[in-house]
């Protein structure tokens, strides 16, 4: 069974940005599937038509991780690296998170919490961000690789964004 | 600040009604069951975003959709919702082959018992 409709992103305050969503697995296989290289590169492939060759993770209080992914369109390249602060098996996660090409001030900071209910593994992540223009910075980015479909968009989703939650 | 704008429904349901063009405060306030004043109070938030402005009928003070603000506002999240949704899916499907691969170690490890 799969919960794609529990899947949700807030914006909780001012610097940050969360994502939430369910899984249909315990909490030990969720975590693996974010802390195992082998397979965080299954499923983490960035936008479509990027594939990630270099993905290291030395999970541990102060140990680092890499991801780097490349379009095999026009071979152009993007990646993001940090340390971890915290290691929680199989709960939690706090990392930094810094893009090479970082286009918005600082560093970010990446919790992520596992928390299983009957076999159902909830999944949170939380993106700080040193400032409000950081994380808008961050938000602009992402928005021009979205923007062609955008305006065309707007008037689509104006019935979606009336419906949704607060 | 324009998510925070976007974060209450009220404002998103006076924005859907403005889609279809200018409409007066009194307009706005009667759906909502809502006094004028709270009705202003949001019509200022989503003006200080940029998200609306008002007409050019002076009297009625009219507000209208500012469509390019929205539209990047409403673009981003939908693209960031469909890069994680996506990743997420491929997530789902790993995740029922994990557990496959350790039913099967299961059973095998019971019949060597």
């Amino acid at each position: 069974m799969f919960f794609p409709d529990s899947f949700e992103v807030s914006l909780p305050s001012d610097r940050e940005i969360q994502i939430t969503r369910d899984f249909d697995a315990r909490r030990g296989l969720v975590f693996d599937a974010f802390t195992k290289p082998e397979l965080v590169r299954r499923w983490l492939l960035g936008p479509p038509g990027w594939t990630m060759p270099l993905c290291e993770i030395d999970l541990r209080v102060g140990g680092a991780y890499r991801y780097v992914w490349r379009s095999e369109k026009d071979g152009s390249q993007m990646a993001v690296g940090g340390v971890f602060r915290e290691v929680t098996p199989l709960e939690r996660l706090v990392a930094s998170e810094k893009f090479d090409d970082a286009w918005y001030p600082g560093e970010a900071l990446d919790t992520t919490v596992f928390v299983e209910t009957r076999g159902i593994t909830r999944t949170t992540i939380t993106v700080l961000y040193e400032s409000r223009e950081a994380r808008d910075a961050a938000r602009r980015s992402g928005m021009e690789y979205g923007m062609a479909a955008g305006y065309d968009r707007l008037e689509a989703l104006l019935p979606t964004l009336t419906g949704g939650p607060a | 600040m324009t998510f925070a704008a976007l974060a209450n429904p009220t404002r998103r349901a006076i924005l859907a009604r403005l889609v279809s063009g200018e409409v007066s405060v009194n307009e706005l306030a009667e759906p909502f069951s809502m006094s004028q004043p709270a009705v202003s109070r949001h019509l200022k938030v989503l003006e200080r975003a940029g998200l609306i402005s008002s007409g050019s009928d002076a009297q009625r003070r009219p507000r209208k959709l500012e469509a390019r603000p929205l539209g990047e506002a409403t673009a981003w999240l939908e693209t960031y919702r469909e890069y994680w949704e996506t990743s997420f899916v491929r997530l789902d499907g790993l995740l029922s082959e994990l557990k496959a691969t350790e039913r099967k170690r299961e059973r095998v490890a019971r019949r060597k018992r």
